[in-house]
């Protein structure tokens, strides 16, 4: 893989990352992160999203009207968004409904709009298919290690697993109920984007 | 800059092959959704009953189901039919006396129709347990009716005072003071627990002459 595509992927995974750096999609990042198996489900379905999006608007970035531009976006998010839901309706029913109208409102995500129009309209299919798996990933890499810290904090477990031993709650150890709400959410947010901005050294204009 | 007419033609094609696409998938996955749908439905009503584990797999809900659980009908003077459009009663019990009745809830929550089970003891008054499905409530608000700390409340609650149906009531905020047809309300989400509240006592109302039996 030449530098420069390895960039595209790699750069929103950890310096561009969109939730962290551009601080976008945190609504269901907030939402969906009880629970770590959630959050693998959510990742995947936003990468189906992004990818094929990003695809079909950089192969059809000649052909659409600039004025209608928005819309088209909307109408290609929306269909693959719907296609996502129907999938995991019939495959993955259990956690089709905890994610319940998470799923629906990945078309309102700012990642996916904001790629088609920031880099899918400029860049070929090529590029723009990395660069929605790199958006992809970096979400999901937010979104997944958020989780870890909700549920190994919030309910002792790990993918459903216990992790906490017995012994410790014997001895008087409680899960933390704040990290099964959305302030908790927020803390572990917040932290992971202060640490990160520290390593980085990066601060808003 | 593209014309108009090429703008029109560009956004009817596009819709064509996203409606086209869309419809195709649906019609695809109608069968796998609805068999999901039935299982989930299975599960509540064995849920309702408390007899449901997480763990169980979609064939183990169906054997279960199949042994403990009778599908009835009845008129509304309480009267045990066969006809399919009178009022459904699902019966527990897998020996000669029932362990539980169950009656299918549904009605109005704020932005949804709420569907649920509600199950009650054999003295057809106490509540054995309660379950709401498929709803499109507001996630960690109204959302939260189906989360087991809210429905366990409604154990052991009765529906039934001197002989005249009052129904359950879900109480704006925590109760005061413990009452056998009230339960703690959850904060957030008052305008979901009323239209509970009343399609509880409407779904009621009309097995009146069943319960009373």
């Amino acid at each position: 893989m030449a530098s420069k595509n390895l960039k595209v992927f790699s750069d929103p995974l950890i310096t561009d990352n969109p939730i962290t750096k551009q601080v976008l999609g945190i609504c269901s990042a907030l939402a969906v992160t009880v629970k770590v198996d959630t959050a693998l489900v959510m990742t995947a379905a936003l990468t189906f999203v992004l990818v094929f999006s990003n695809i079909i608007i950089s192969l059809l970035r000649n052909l659409i009207p600039t004025k209608v531009r928005i819309i088209v976006f909307l109408t290609v998010i929306a269909s693959l968004v719907i296609l996502a839901d129907q999938i995991l309706k019939a495959y993955l029913f259990d956690i089709s409904k905890q994610l319940s109208v998470f799923v629906g409102l990945i078309i309102t995500n700012c990642i996916v709009m904001g790629r088609a129009e920031a880099f899918a309209t400029q860049n070929g299919v090529k590029d723009s298919a990395l660069d929605g798996l790199g958006n992809s990933f970096g979400y999901g890499v937010i979104l997944i290690l958020v989780a870890m810290f909700r549920e190994i904090l919030g309910s002792g477990t790990f993918l459903g697993f216990n992790v906490i031993p017995q012994a410790a709650y014997n001895a008087g150890y409680e899960n933390m109920g704040l990290m099964l709400l959305a302030p908790g959410a927020f803390i572990v947010l917040g932290l992971i984007i202060w640490v990160q901005r520290t390593i980085t050294g990066y601060t808003e204009e | 800059m593209h014309s108009n007419a090429y703008t029109y033609k560009f956004i009817i094609i596009l819709t064509g092959i996203a409606a086209l696409l869309l419809s195709l998938a649906s019609t695809g996955l109608k069968d796998k959704q609805d068999f999901n749908r039935e299982i989930d439905t299975k599960k509540n009503i064995l849920k309702a009953v408390g007899i449901f584990d997480k763990k169980m797999k979609s064939t183990e809900v169906e054997d279960l189901f199949n042994k403990n659980i009778t599908e009835k009908f009845v008129t509304k003077e309480g009267v045990e039919t066969s006809d399919k459009t009178q009022l459904q009663v699902f019966i527990f019990g897998n020996g000669e006396l029932p362990k539980g009745y169950i009656l299918p809830i549904s009605g109005k929550g704020l932005w949804s129709t709420v569907n649920g089970f509600l199950a009650l003891e054999p003295d057809l008054n106490t509540i054995k347990g309660i379950t709401f499905y498929e709803h499109g409530e507001t996630p960690g608000l109204g959302g939260e009716i189906d989360k087991d700390w809210f429905t366990s409340n409604f154990k052991g609650k009765t529906i039934f005072e001197e002989g005249k149906l009052v129904s359950v009531k879900i109480a704006k905020g925590q109760l005061q003071k413990p009452n056998p047809h009230e339960v703690d309300g959850i904060s957030g989400a008052t305008l979901t627990t009323q239209g509970l509240n009343e399609f509880i006592l409407e779904d009621l109302q009309k097995y009146i002459n069943f319960l009373k039996g």
